[in-house]
């Protein structure tokens, strides 16, 4: 990952639920600084004299607490402590919840330090829970991949495959049938919350684009609409499309559960040869569908098999009756 | 033409996975191959059509080939049922 600076994390733009409500008060020139590691600090020891085991890398987090007792420090004439806080460059910028403001001198020690401070109106411990969201999104492990990924009936699926097997093609079909497109060719992969995917468009400021050979480069958001359209979608589903290659054997059950791992999470996986005739868009719909069917408990071909077990225990239990109770009835039945 | 009747030796009869090695096998050949009982006659390389054959244990059935590399066919096909399609 490249550099993240606290300027990134300002320009993070998260919406709603996940929004950080930021702005910067001050010491603007550190704003270069960079966040070394997804973590925040509550620097009230640190305050009150002790920087035993203080993490000057984190994030400091100044709430209700700090701040009043920024307050008593200034009160008292006291600024040691602020001084060295402030003064480390290794601490990437303060913050303040709440709306809280920091006292004047400590406003003007960091502008010396040129340390930055930035300010949120979001209560200290739904911004610390957020805060920690943001972050680990940040520095989860990534991975670009060549492919398309589409929201299917609900179920993101990945579409992988050479060029020109007709990824975008059958994503193209999918999107006209009502699906949401999330990325076209570069799928930025992030693995969050340990196992979780979740696929970006790699360049969102490029938006939803889509190269369809003998079009050229078409915009979904205009000619779909904004319905067709989604910013991330976690990867439920892979697909691999593949010509066909007739020495090849292809699953014909599907009872087998198979996987494939991307940043070591495990994703239901299936390959689907490609040859004309065979509408692809169609099966990658039933292949989503059956796998929320399989999500409900519902697996179609395992339960297919149990039935036919089932049945033929059955054909198996008669016919033995039949045989044990009257070998020559059972002969003549059989023969006749 | 050719011809052979095999019998069923695992327990479980023909089941999804043996229907499958049987379709994966017979697709490999060019001729046309059927599956026989008493009263009906399904193609080897429709996996939906040998699972509702019913063929459970001990019941036999005649493997029918015709074309080019009709022994070779039935040859393989009869292999699998001798080996228990690598069951029980």
């Amino acid at each position: 990952m490249e550099r993240f600076t606290v300027l990134d994390l300002l320009n993070l733009d998260l919406k709603e639920h996940n929004a950080l409500n930021l702005r910067c008060l001050g010491g603007r020139p550190g704003l270069a600084r960079e966040i070394r590691v997804p973590d925040l600090n509550r620097p009230g020891l640190a305050l009150s004299g002790f920087f035993e085991n203080f993490g000057p890398e984190r994030i400091q987090i100044f709430g209700r607490g700090e701040t009043a007792y920024l307050q008593k420090l200034a009160n008292e004439g006291e600024f040691e402590t602020v001084q060295r806080l402030l003064s480390r460059d290794d601490v990437p910028c303060v913050l303040f919840t709440h709306g809280l403001e920091p006292t004047k001198e400590f406003f003007e020690l960091a502008e010396r330090y040129t340390c930055p401070i930035l300010q949120s109106d979001l209560p200290s411990s739904e911004f610390q829970a957020r805060l920690m969201r943001a972050l680990s999104n940040v520095f989860a492990a990534q991975e670009t991949k060549h492919g398309v990924l589409v929201e299917v009936f609900g179920i993101g699926v990945l579409i992988l495959g050479d060029s020109a097997v007709g990824k975008s093609e059958a994503a193209l079909e999918l999107v006209e049938r009502g699906h949401r497109l999330v990325a076209d060719d570069a799928v930025e992969i992030r693995c969050v919350a340990g196992n979780i995917l979740l696929g970006y468009g790699a360049n969102p400021t490029l938006g939803h684009h889509m190269e369809i050979r003998g079009l050229g480069v078409i915009n979904i958001t205009h000619l779909f609409g904004v319905g067709a359209i989604r910013d991330k979608k976690q990867i439920q589903l892979i697909v691999e499309l593949e010509v066909w290659d007739s020495d090849k054997s292809y699953d014909r059950i599907g009872a087998e559960e198979r996987t494939r791992e991307i940043l070591g999470v495990k994703v239901a996986y299936l390959q689907v040869p490609v040859k004309p005739g065979r509408n692809i868009p169609v099966i990658i719909e039933t292949a989503a569908m059956n796998e929320r069917l399989k999500k409900m408990g519902y697996y179609s071909a395992r339960e297919f098999n149990q039935s036919v077990l089932k049945w033929l225990e059955t054909e198996n239990a008669r016919s033995r009756h039949f045989q044990e109770r009257d070998p020559m009835s059972y002969d003549d039945l059989s023969s006749g | 033409m050719t011809e052979r009747s095999v019998v069923i030796k695992n327990r479980a009869g023909i089941h999804a996975r043996p229907a499958a090695l049987i379709v994966q096998t017979a697709s490999k050949f060019k001729s046309k191959i059927a599956f026989k009982n008493e009263n009906e006659e399904i193609n080897a390389k429709s996996i939906m059509g040998i699972i509702t054959l019913g063929a459970s244990y001990n019941s036999s059935l005649t493997i029918k080939a015709e074309g080019e590399d009709e022994s070779e066919a039935v040859d393989a096909l009869s292999q699998l049922f001798e080996n228990r399609f690598e069951e029980d």
